[in-house]
């Protein structure tokens, strides 16, 4: 979807802030949604592209104004009341107020812990083989899908070159939505900075993306 | 609620997040998804175990020893599996060299994928958006941002971290520090170095 999380190449934020000696967690409470999110992605079929996808889902001043783990929250909250898990009268309540059917993998318990703090892999053998190869020219295709995607809008419709083969991975376009892994070639695909920001640009910048083949067209 | 406070709020009132998200403990607990034991532990598992001394510790792996270093640039998971004692690292870890001719920065513009096991939980700034939003446009404003000026004529390398790949910047090893010990090395290995916004820093 075209929403505000989409940013790069926009203006006017402002300077970059570093916090020094910043904590892990401001506050308390953001370790416990960090913690929340994890184990009902790890346990709970909420996988990792429907929280980003609820996430870029909040209305833009909200995804504007609110802190990092405040996002978090309100897109993992929505997420399962829209999924049937929890009910919006149970989060007025502050309670559960009914039974639920248990997590696909059961309860989040000690024994998961290890499964969330290391990467899975998102790797999927696939049957065809790779339609690109490094050293190739491809046109990043203009698509405005109002579906989670992870091709950026600052490289739609410009041609870069193939860098890498990452193997074939989960699609996140299709697993958003619950259509299934849809395994697809990953691509690192490298682009000028000209190409993609003009003759003003700055004329020793490349910028690559890693992008799906389902993103791309030969140039 | 954890041990670990980081509380800022000093009055015995409760924030209205603070109440909000130990509303949605509640239910989760009650519900039988989620034991809040499990939850105590990852939130430690980030304070206090994972965080930029793994990649550190890489790098200066990496600047050591040449055998290593290749191995690190073919495939960074794999060779970094091979250091039972540093980190385990999942699928997909990429690690890009600095050179006196390129600079690598890594960003992600869409959200904020960022290479946990190597350098803990990102920063605020990296999930903001004056860098998400100026880092592919920009990067040597951004890296003005951060004291940081290269020649004018090194390429400047972003990555956006659009996929579930994850990078780490190998960053060049200062001059002034040949018989170095690893451990040595690995203190001056900065976090913002292995993204890309800063140097290695050599106290004088």
């Amino acid at each position: 979807m075209n929403g505000v999380h989409d940013m790069g190449g926009m203006d006017g934020f402002g300077r970059v802030e570093v916090e020094a000696n910043e904590p892990p967690f401001h506050h308390s409470w953001e370790g416990r949604v960090m913690a929340m999110s994890r184990a009902i992605g790890a346990n709970g079929g909420v996988n990792i592209d429907a929280q980003r996808f609820s996430r870029e889902s909040l209305p833009p001043p909200v995804y504007l104004a609110s802190s990092y783990y405040k996002k978090w929250f309100l897109a993992l909250q929505q997420l399962m009341i829209g999924r049937g898990m929890i009910g919006a009268d149970e989060v007025a309540a502050g309670r559960a107020l009914r039974t639920s059917p248990p997590l696909q993998r059961g309860t989040f318990s000690l024994k998961d812990v290890a499964r969330v703090t290391v990467r899975g892999s998102f790797h999927r053998d696939v049957s065809t083989s790779p339609a690109f190869k490094p050293g190739d020219k491809v046109r990043a295709k203009n698509i405005n899908p109002v579906t989670h995607t992870r091709l950026p809008r600052y490289v739609r419709g410009h041609v870069g070159t193939v860098e890498r083969i990452n193997g074939s991975h989960v699609f996140p376009d299709s697993a958003a939505h619950g259509n299934g892994e849809n395994p697809q070639w990953l691509y690192t695909v490298v682009f000028s900075g000209r190409e993609l920001w003009g003759a003003d640009a700055d004329p020793t910048l490349k910028v690559s993306v890693e992008a799906f083949e389902p993103y791309l067209d030969p140039a | 609620m954890s041990a670990h406070d980081h509380d800022h709020d000093h009055g015995s009132e409760l924030s209205e997040m603070q109440l909000r998200v130990r509303a949605l403990e509640t239910i989760l607990t009650e519900k039988g998804y989620v034991d809040p034991a499990a939850l105590d532990a990852i939130v430690e598992t980030y304070e206090t175990k994972i965080g930029p001394r793994n990649g550190a510790r890489v790098v200066a792996k990496a600047w050591t020893d040449p055998a290593f270093k290749r191995a690190l640039l073919g495939d960074a998971s794999k060779a970094i599996g091979t250091l039972g004692h540093v980190s385990r690292v999942g699928d997909h870890l990429i690690a890009v060299e600095n050179t006196p001719q390129r600079h690598n920065m890594v960003v992600c513009t869409l959200c904020s994928c960022y290479p946990w096991e190597m350098l803990g939980l990102p920063p605020i700034w990296y999930k903001a958006a004056p860098y998400r939003s100026r880092a592919v446009k920009d990067p040597r404003g951004v890296l003005a941002d951060f004291g940081v000026a290269l020649p004018k004529e090194t390429e400047i390398r972003v990555w956006d971290s659009t996929a579930e790949t994850r990078f780490l910047v190998l960053p060049m090893r200062p001059p002034g520090t040949e018989g170095w010990s690893e451990e040595q090395l690995a203190d001056i290995v900065t976090r913002d170095s292995m993204i890309g916004t800063g140097l290695p820093k050599v106290q004088p």
